[in-house]
């Protein structure tokens, strides 16, 4: 069944959004990458090693970009300033590409986006032509400000970024998946297959992870369990959930019963 | 000769331009993104761009991340 997912003007097979950070080595994250089916993968940008040996491995010669949609965000950014200043390296950095996700953090401890430099940082990279993901809070009213903008994909945490709780709020996406035209992708704190396809079953666009994959105890058979979860949730909300009723309802035929 | 602060460090470039910082530290042809004084110089103008006493240089590549 064709059900793309559209972002930027391109258009993907594959729903699931996945991380690069935290894996053993480059080999696992490719295979990780692999097994996940994800298409668009997300990377950071920092200072290049300068002792580094000639012909050290890199990350792109792992997860290349004529294969994969390159997404490099602005973890570690905790101000508008420095997250604008990330995103322009990374145009630099991939030749021109456009496409970044923006998140600045409040602090250390919760990783919770600060909502008003990422509102700004916003602006400036849409104003300088970026297609702005943009990680953000369960707020709705934040998500319709973010889209109204122009961000590409408004991208609201299911709860703290590396915790592995969930979607805490799953009432709160609901408002937010109501009213978005722009896919809105569950950003942070899925930590299962079964949390994975509970927000595709509320009607998320997508799912972007990466600890619950590479922190898994084999992330390679994670990653492919969760591209399995998020294609049951999202072909279990197009399918339609029967109705709950609070008495039974016999699925074998009452009548031609032995008596 | 000229001293610069790469990455935080103070370094003495032997060459005049960013593409000769870039192979003086071994880097050539590795996919990256050169800022000068906060200004992204574009890989097309590493030959060109010179370098000045004082210059702040960041380096920066792709890792992994969430």
């Amino acid at each position: 069944m064709s059900d793309p997912l559209h972002i930027a003007g391109k258009t993907y097979q594959s729903r699931l959004l996945i991380g690069t950070g935290k894996y053993k080595d480059f080999e696992e994250t490719r295979q990780a990458v692999e097994a996940s089916g994800a298409e668009i993968v997300t990377v950071a940008v920092r200072r290049t090693n300068l002792g580094q040996e000639p012909g050290e491995p890199n990350l792109l010669d792992f997860v290349t970009p004529d294969k994969y949609t390159i997404l490099p965000n602005t973890a570690g950014c905790f101000n508008a300033e420095d997250a604008v200043r990330t995103c322009k390296l990374a145009r630099e950095l991939l030749d021109g590409h456009k496409l970044v996700k923006l998140e600045v953090l409040g602090d250390q401890k919760t990783l919770y986006p600060n909502i008003a430099h990422t509102v700004r940082a916003a602006q400036q990279l849409v104003d300088d032509g970026f297609d702005v993901m943009v990680y953000t809070n369960d707020d709705p009213i934040v998500a319709r400000e973010l889209e109204d903008m122009g961000c590409v994909s408004v991208m609201p945490l299911g709860s703290l970024i590396g915790s592995g709780l969930g979607v805490l709020n799953p009432h709160n996406l609901l408002l937010i998946m109501e009213e978005a035209k722009v896919p809105i992708i569950v950003d942070a704190g899925v930590g299962t297959p079964s949390d994975a396809t509970l927000a595709m079953e509320l009607g998320c666009d997508g799912i972007l992870m990466n600890s619950a994959i590479a922190h898994a105890r084999n992330p390679v058979l994670m990653a492919s369990a969760m591209k399995k979860a998020i294609e049951a949730g999202r072909e279990g909300l197009l399918a339609g959930r029967m109705p709950k009723r609070a008495f039974a309802n016999p699925s074998s035929p009452s009548e031609g019963l032995v008596s | 000769m000229t001293s610069l602060t790469v990455n935080g460090d103070p370094m003495t470039l032997e060459g005049t331009t960013v593409a000769d910082l870039v192979a003086q530290l071994q880097l050539q042809g590795r996919r990256l993104a050169v800022e000068v004084n906060r200004d992204i110089v574009p890989k097309s103008e590493h030959g060109q761009h010179r370098l000045y006493d004082g210059d702040v240089v960041e380096i920066v590549h792709a890792i992994g991340g969430g």
